[in-house]
């Protein structure tokens, strides 16, 4: 059982400040996803939480107890690295016992608990090696396994699969989510990858430049970004922005007038608004579809032919845009193509980069990764 | 470098030959001095006249190199330069030990324990590297007076671990740089203390600068000279103040077969070290000098 | 691994700062705290006590009569340190020069694929290893006109063979530089190798590609990527050349008369043989300012590189 929470983080090395002020609460068995660009601070974040940083003002909780000036060791976490860092010169039964060994448990139980965690990531063959000879899938089961011997009561991984090529990468991704069942652990990540944040997360916590963008479902911040960094973040390919300009506001939406002439009634919570002032549409590339009433036009300037679906990268005007559609559609470049959205699929952002509120909440938008899994075990503190 | 197309014309060969005569012919010369040393070294002092330097010896003798061990004059004594010899190591092996210890805390500190200031402390260090010992000798000589340890061997195994830090841990900063953080955050989450991340995590991965750091300490204290000849008496002198003596002693004839085996025991140590892990020794000291 | 048991992290009742949680954070500036002393007091508290010392009428024994700049006055008007200054100039100007140029010559033809390539080497390499003393005490051998190089050659027939530099007042100081040059070009070499080791293969694919001759890769690819090593040899060098100081003992003892001073052994024979150590305070802070000379710019370079790379 544990919780975190982190009070109003703050992290300053010199006159920079690189965490300003990080408000979390993180659930028991929740996996939760910090993700950002590099350099936004998930990684300092991550390594405060592990004591590894100190921290500059405000608290870090684990399970109601503040544990800024507790030692690493003592905060009941384990970690895991991006490089591993597995201990070069020990066999693997070595490096996952080393916790153990320092902490004065008898070689007999080492052992024990060393061969528990070795089964579940199937590393039993490997235990006399040596890192050296290792592949860097095995390298990453050996530092997980590492930390599993220490039953820490939260896990904190950091970047743990960037080194990895993409299908072991996907491999791996499948086996942490299993992990986290099984283990039914809290576990904290850090990733730079949008991907690996939307298949893992209950809870993925979006960072820029120390500060928390927001925080939700991974459905939630799909469907309802709060703000354009947001927006422009999650989802791949990226969202498409257009500037647009309001007509009217009324309770149903905000009514605007694309570049192309054409409007439409957004249903967004918009009312006061000026008629005449400028907003930024958004809207995903895979929410675009072609169609007889254009509401944007454009003409094809690249093609990316996935088999299973295609993009198109399209010229519209002085804005580029993109667009997912059908595998089997015959365009070729230089063609024009006429498209649409439903306006409930789009969003509006005002000139602060702020979104407007949708009217409508995504059904799926509460929804957690567990929740996918039709035999989950009820988690208890639901919120 | 090693996959530059060769072409194997007349012309390649060609150079390729001039490449050989040129390294072939730079060994030799490079090598002659040892060569004639040690044909020196073993020649009765009749052979040795004007034109037989590189003539090898007819009734080759080790009674020079017994002679230069035992019985060879240095200065007002003539008792060879076997004492000294030891005297070398005794001053040496402490030496080395000490400083090697010392230099390889002070980079794992520098590195993986940096406080405020550490930046500071190590160009502070860093430039003990560069200062000419004439600066230091007079206040060096006053102050082992003070500390009652002039002309004794622990005097200068003092000195020379006070001026060898700045290189050790210069070598040690410079390997240790390269080790990565989060293998020292592993074992402080893993609950090792600063002590036990040293010995447990970075000692045992530290042999390459180990070696550089030992060869390196080695070769030049054993070969030092002046420090050797300001700081010690005659009982407590290295093997390079006799030498010098004994080359320099002036009574009756000059024994060149036993000066050139007197400074052949003094070679050897070092010359055996180069031998069997100048390799290792260059490795490690260029990764750590091309990184900076 | 279930979740209730959450034995193996402990955590509770260790919460606090313990006294030896404090040492442990303190642990790391007792650890250096020795080192930055016997820096502080054997380096730089030295340097300033040799500075007072050459401010004063110091001879046999130091004292602290101050007549300020006298010492570094007298200095300027003795024959025997500009002597000594001049040769510094040429033995250190050739010395490094030679040395650099034997070292890249070296590394790069050994860097050819050659056989026996370890072998060669270590031939190169082995003097780094001697003493300076033994290394004078053997050119002193080889460069004696009666029994060396010069009797050596003229017994193979070339009876007006001359090779009497050692004796020559003139050329004495350039038996210094061959001694000295064989002694560190070997060492030289040796970085310049592990140096070419490093530069990057694709580089020189490419610049074969281009259809650059292999002495032009060398000369306009090569060599430039190998400036923080061509930097490191000329500070070790310029280093060595500004000690030299056991190599004119026991090659030359500074002579002929005093034609091969350095520096270094004209600070030593002022301050232990002649009692002048005034004097010899004054030319060892000389000494002190001629290597910040040439490490400042060269640390300033170097930092300011490292910034920007």
């Amino acid at each position: 059982m544990a919780t975190l929470q982190l009070k109003q983080v703050v992290k300053e090395f010199g006159d920079a400040r690189v965490i300003k002020g990080v408000d979390l609460e993180v659930h028991d068995r929740e996996f939760v996803v910090f993700v950002g660009p590099s350099g936004c601070g998930k990684s300092t974040l991550l390594r405060m939480i592990a004591g590894l940083e100190s921290t500059s003002s405000g608290d870090i909780v684990i399970d109601g107890e503040r544990i800024n000036e507790v030692a690493p060791a003592d905060r009941g976490l384990a970690m895991v690295f991006q490089s591993y860092a597995l201990y070069p010169h020990m066999t693997v039964e070595d490096n996952m016992g080393f916790s153990l060994r320092l902490a004065g448990v008898a070689k007999a139980q080492r052992r024990e608990k060393v061969l528990a965690a070795a089964r579940i990531l199937q590393l039993e063959p490997l235990l006399d090696r040596k890192p050296k000879a290792l592949s860097g899938g095995q390298r990453q089961r050996v530092a997980i396994g590492r930390a599993i011997v220490r039953n820490p009561s939260i896990f904190l991984f950091d970047e743990p699969l960037s080194n990895l090529d993409a299908a072991l990468r996907v491999k791996m991704r499948i086996e942490l989510a299993r992990l986290h069942d099984e283990l039914d652990a809290t576990m904290i990540y850090v990733t730079h990858d949008q991907i690996e944040a939307m298949t893992m997360a209950d809870k993925i916590v979006v960072l820029q430049n120390g500060l928390v963008e927001q925080v939700g479902s991974p459905m939630e911040l799909y469907h309802h970004p709060r703000n354009l960094f947001v927006a422009g973040f999650i989802g791949s390919p990226k969202m498409n922005f257009l500037e647009v300009r309001v007509i009217g506001a009324g309770p149903d939406g905000v009514t605007i007038e694309l570049p192309s002439g054409a409007t439409c009634e957004v249903p967004v919570a918009g009312e006061g608004l000026a008629a005449g002032s400028t907003l930024t549409l958004g809207i995903r590339p895979e929410h675009l579809y072609e169609s007889e009433q254009a509401v944007v036009e454009g003409e094809i300037v690249v093609i990316e032919r996935l088999g299973g679906e295609t993009c198109l990268y399209l010229q519209a005007g002085d804005d580029s845009m993109t667009v997912v559609t059908d595998g089997d559609v015959a365009h070729r470049v230089h063609d024009k193509v006429s498209l649409a959205f439903e306006p409930r699929r789009a969003h509006l952002f005002d000139a602060e980069g702020d979104a407007l509120p949708s009217l409508h909440r995504h059904p799926l938008a509460a929804m957690k990764r567990g929740e996918n899994r039709a035999s989950s075990s009820p988690t208890p503190d639901d919120q | 470098m090693d996959n530059v197309i060769r072409r194997r014309t007349p012309g390649a060969r060609l150079s390729r030959f001039v490449v050989y005569a040129v390294l072939v012919g730079m060994a030799l010369v490079y090598l002659m001095p040892l060569v004639i040393m040690l044909l020196t070294s073993i020649k009765p002092l009749e052979e040795i006249r004007p034109g037989t330097l590189l003539a090898l010896p007819q009734a080759p003798t080790l009674a020079p190199w017994i002679t230069a061990w035992g019985e060879a004059c240095t200065g007002m004594r003539c008792e060879g330069i076997g004492g000294y010899f030891w005297n070398s190591f005794s001053i040496v092996i402490p030496a080395v030990a000490i400083s090697t210890g010392i230099g390889a805390l002070n980079g794992y500190v520098l590195t993986q324990w940096r406080f405020k200031g550490s930046e500071v402390f190590f160009a502070l260090m860093l430039f003990g590297c560069f200062v000419p010992f004439q600066v230091v000798l007079l206040p060096m000589a006053r102050t082992l007076g003070w500390l009652g340890l002039s002309s004794s061997t622990a005097g200068l195994v003092l000195v020379h671990v006070v001026f060898g830090i700045a290189f050790t841990t210069l070598f040690f900063r410079n390997f240790y740089v390269a080790v990565p953080r989060e293998l020292v955050s592993a074992a402080k989450l893993d609950g090792a203390g600063f002590l036990r991340i040293f010995w447990r995590i970075l000692l045992p991965v530290s042999a390459p600068i180990i070696v550089v750091s030992v060869i390196w300490q080695f070769t030049q204290i054993w070969n030092d000279f002046l420090f050797g000849v300001a700081f010690s008496a005659y009982e407590t002198q290295p093997v390079t103040v006799a030498l010098n003596n004994l080359v320099n002693t002036s009574t009756g004839v000059k024994k060149y077969n036993v000066n050139m085996a007197a400074a052949m025991i003094a070679a050897l140590p070092t010359l055996i070290v180069y031998v069997l892990a100048g390799k290792y020794f260059v490795r490690g000291l260029t990764a750590g000098s091309v990184k900076g | 691994m279930s979740s209730t048991s959450t034995a193996g992290a402990p955590r509770h009742g260790a919460l606090r700062r313990t006294p030896s949680g404090l040492l442990q954070d303190w642990l790391p500036r007792i650890v250096v705290a020795p080192s930055l002393v016997v820096s502080l007091v054997f380096v730089y508290g030295f340097m300033l006590w040799t500075f007072v010392l050459s401010l004063t009428n110091s001879r046999m024994l130091p004292s602290y009569d101050f007549i300020g700049f006298a010492q570094y006055a007298r200095l300027m008007e003795n024959e025997r340190w500009w002597v000594a200054s001049t040769n510094l100039v040429v033995f250190g100007g050739l010395f490094v020069a030679l040395c650099l140029f034997l070292g890249v010559v070296l590394a790069i033809l050994l860097d050819q694929r050659i056989r026996q390539e370890g072998a060669l080497r270590t031939i190169y390499l082995y003097p780094m290893a001697l003493s300076f003393i033994v290394t004078g005490v053997v050119w002193k051998w080889l460069l004696n006109p009666s029994l060396g190089i010069e009797a050596m050659v003229q017994g193979w027939g070339f009876e007006t063979f001359s090779f009497d530099w050692l004796v020559d007042p003139n050329m004495a100081i350039y038996t210094l530089v061959i001694a000295a040059v064989w002694q560190a070009s070997g060492f030289v070499m040796a970085l310049f190798l592990a140096g070419l080791r490093g530069v990057d293969d694709s580089i020189l694919k490419a610049a074969q590609l281009d259809g650059a001759s292999l002495p032009r890769i060398y000369w306009r690819v090569v060599m430039p990527c190998l400036r923080p090593v061509l930097f490191s040899a000329v500070m070790i060098l310029a280093h060595i050349a500004i000690k030299s100081f056991d190599l004119v003992m026991a090659l030359t003892g500074g002579g002929p008369g005093y034609a091969t001073d350095l520096p270094a052994t004209f600070m030593y024979t002022h301050t232990f043989s002649r009692a002048q150590i005034g004097l010899g305070s004054a030319s060892a802070m000389l000494m002190l300012g001629g290597v910040l000379a040439i490490l400042i710019p060269y640390l300033y370079c170097e930092l300011r590189g490292r910034k920007h790379g």
